[in-house]
């Protein structure tokens, strides 16, 4: 066994073992971390692929700002998990019953991996000789530009959607109006008076 | 990447590029002191768009080496969906002025959404089909929870969102599987895989997952359950809007999906939407019986007509295509004029949707009752109305496809669910006398009521104004 299969492994039970706990870890904010654990191992598996740029990615995405945004909302809610998760425990065999069945489903699938013919002729179209970096820019911005703009045109309604839902202009608020500051003049604005020593006004 | 292919997207594109100006201009003036004009500006963009995807006539061709798919089929169900995105926004206009939820960015939102329909009856990969599905509902999430004050409303968005990304969820699994067995998202490509005819098993659960999460959009039964809350919690215009155009790209979609894609093996996935075809008709027509709640109803009667649709698409022909682009386009025509009358359901200017609300409203207004007779019966499929001949084309595509049985749950369900849409007509014309509704003062309402019961009543005598010759089209295109 190689090193490349011991940190495969390595690699897979952890994420594994990260997927689970987060899953069944009583305080919240622990289900996070072990989603971080989770994270970081499966772009360790991606380094193993040669995928270096998508590794990264995730860890910058996922562990960097999704996560950390997760654990802040998880922190700052004031939601009672442990009623959450016994109002779920009602569901518990159920969900079971259908994790199973799908479970019995895949190992079919997986079992008996039986890709269709031609499979490697379709699938070698896309891997060039670059850096994975190059490699992804060329067809992102080139072959994949629709689907680029088209990730642009949906990050843009959900910008919109945030706004129309939250955004509410109240008038009775008082505002800062830099430009009507600026505009002020100081010989109405204010009085100088020269006040004398012992006189008072 | 030519210019060409950006030309093939030249409808997208148009209406992109508009969305994008006019927030930018209407942030910059005025905000939603020029709502209304938002509204009209981009129902004629949807107009002018539909009159250049419609009159472009030139055969198949095909933009970003595959990734979209520019053919008879997706001209077809373009032309529909603008149209009715452009009737949908002008009907529910003065609802929304009256309700305070009149802001620019409604009809942009709806604007963006459409670019998603497009898109995805345009997709010639999983890829495209999975952004245009997602930018289609992101808009369509925010838009139901757009009475934001409203907890109903919210609760609808809300509740929209999570069941969308879990059926998101379904797809994009599918998606993955599809991709590992096959080695290719693009549609010719596992049409290619495929076309053997023998499917591996993980190709089979892969379709397995992207037939369910297709069904969730199209709100086929099993995978319904989001769809009456949904309609009954969103504003009434918006859900005028979810009844009609992104059902009728959902189907499109499917259609693309199960022929473009999987059209080598029919078989597989025959049966699989025939299930699906026939748990939507007879759930749609019994569970809408106790309903009383009229946009609750209008809800179970979608998936019900989602379900004779697909029995059109279970047949797996051409023929049956044709059907279901027939079906669809009926239904969506039959929904506009549905929907401009429960617009215009008031009492003392609130809106109201009880069914109890239209107790003798023939005594109050006879020609507006009358116009919603027809459509009810259309809607119950009685013969001379066009609503009958809907049925009378997937019927015979299921038949003929020998799917008898389907057939002939197809007319025992129709039979179920004329119940209640004929239960309408009767509240109307013998219910007891209750508090009146206000005599409706919005000519734009009565008008597309109207026009769309004219067409119910006057199809018949004009061959269904062409559209049998125009589907036949569009279903010879799609790849099978």
């Amino acid at each position: 066994m190689g090193i490349g299969e011991i940190a495969f492994y390595a690699f897979s039970i952890s994420t594994l073992i990260g997927g689970v706990f987060t899953v069944v870890s009583r305080n919240p904010v622990h289900s996070v971390l072990w989603l971080i654990l989770s994270f970081i191992s499966a772009a360790g598996l991606f380094v193993l692929l040669g995928a270096e740029f998508v590794a990264m990615l995730l860890i910058i995405v996922y562990v960097g700002a999704v996560a950390v945004l997760f654990l802040f909302v998880v922190m700052m809610l004031d939601v009672d998990f442990a009623e959450l998760k016994a109002e779920m425990a009602r569901y518990f065999p159920l969900g079971l019953l259908i994790g199973v069945i799908v479970l019995i489903q895949l190992m079919f699938a997986f079992g008996i991996w039986d890709y269709s013919d031609g499979y490697q002729q379709r699938i070698s179209e896309v891997i060039g000789s670059g850096t994975n970096t190059a490699e992804l820019g060329a067809i992102i911005y080139d072959e994949y530009i629709l689907i680029f703009q088209l990730s642009g045109l949906i990050l843009l309604v959900a910008m919109i959607g945030a706004i129309v839902l939250t955004l509410r202009h109240r008038d009775d608020i008082k505002r800062q109006d830099v430009f009507a500051q600026m505009m002020r003049d100081p010989e109405e604005a204010m009085e100088l008076k020269d006040i004398k020593p012992g006189q008072g006004l | 990447m030519t210019s060409n292919d950006f030309f093939i997207l030249l409808p997208e594109i148009i209406i992109s590029l508009y969305a994008m100006l006019a927030l930018v201009i209407f942030v910059y003036t005025g905000k939603d002191k020029h709502a209304s004009l938002s509204i009209w500006l981009t129902s004629g963009v949807f107009l002018i768009v539909a009159a250049v995807v419609g009159l472009n006539d030139n055969t198949s061709s095909t933009a970003f080496n595959g990734m979209f798919i520019d053919d008879a089929f997706s001209r077809f169900v373009k032309v529909v969906i603008l149209l009715a995105a452009a009737v949908v926004l002008v009907m529910g206009q003065d609802y929304a002025a009256k309700r305070d939820m009149l802001k620019f960015e409604y009809p942009l939102l709806v604007a963006f959404s459409v670019v998603g329909m497009m898109v995805m009856v345009s997709a010639g990969s999983l890829m495209t089909l999975y952004m245009g599905l997602e930018l289609q509902s992101l808009a369509l999430y925010v838009i139901a929870a757009f009475r934001r004050d409203s907890a109903k409303s919210t609760e609808a968005g809300l509740k929209y969102f999570v069941l969308g990304a879990l059926s998101s969820g379904l797809l994009l699994y599918g998606s993955s599987l599809v991709y590992g067995f096959a080695g290719t998202v693009k549609f010719d490509g596992i049409l290619e895989a495929t076309g053997s005819g023998n499917l591996s098993m993980g190709l089979l659960l892969g379709l397995v997952f992207v037939i369910s999460g297709l069904a969730f959009k199209v709100s086929a039964a099993p995978f319904h359950m989001w769809a009456p809350d949904v309609y009954e919690g969103a504003p009434t215009p918006v859900t005028a809007f979810f009844a009609t155009a992104p059902k009728m790209a959902a189907m499109g979609l499917f259609a693309r999906v199960v022929h473009d894609a999987f059209g080598g093996v029919v078989n597989e996935w025959q049966q699989i939407v025939a299930v699906l075809s026939i748990i939507s008709m007879f759930l749609g027509a019994i569970a809408a019986i106790g309903q009383t709640d009229i946009k609750r109803l209008m809800a179970y009667s979608s998936i019900a007509h989602m379900g004779f649709a697909l029995m059109g698409l279970a047949s797996g022909t051409v023929f049956g295509v044709q059907a279901m682009l027939i079906y669809m386009t009926i239904y969506v025509s039959m929904n506009i004029g549905t929907f401009a009358f429960i617009l215009s359901m008031e009492r003392n200017g609130e809106p109201v949707s009880d069914l109890s609300a239209l107790n003798m409203y023939s005594k109050q207004e006879p020609l507006k009752a009358i116009c919603f007779l027809a459509l009810m019966f259309s809607m119950a499929g009685v013969p001379p109305l066009i609503g009958f001949f809907g049925k009378f084309y997937v019927l015979r595509a299921a038949y003929e496809a020998g799917l008898a049985w389907l057939a002939i749950a197809g007319v025992i369900a129709s039979v179920i669910g004329a119940f209640y849409y004929i239960r309408i007509v009767y509240l109307m014309y013998f219910g007891e006398e209750i508090e009146k509704l206000d005599v409706s003062g919005s000519r734009r309402l009565t008008a597309v009521l109207a026009i769309s019961a004219l067409l119910m009543i006057s199809g018949t005598f004009f061959s269904l104004f062409g559209i049998e010759s125009l589907a036949s089209i569009a279903a010879g295109s799609l790849a099978n």
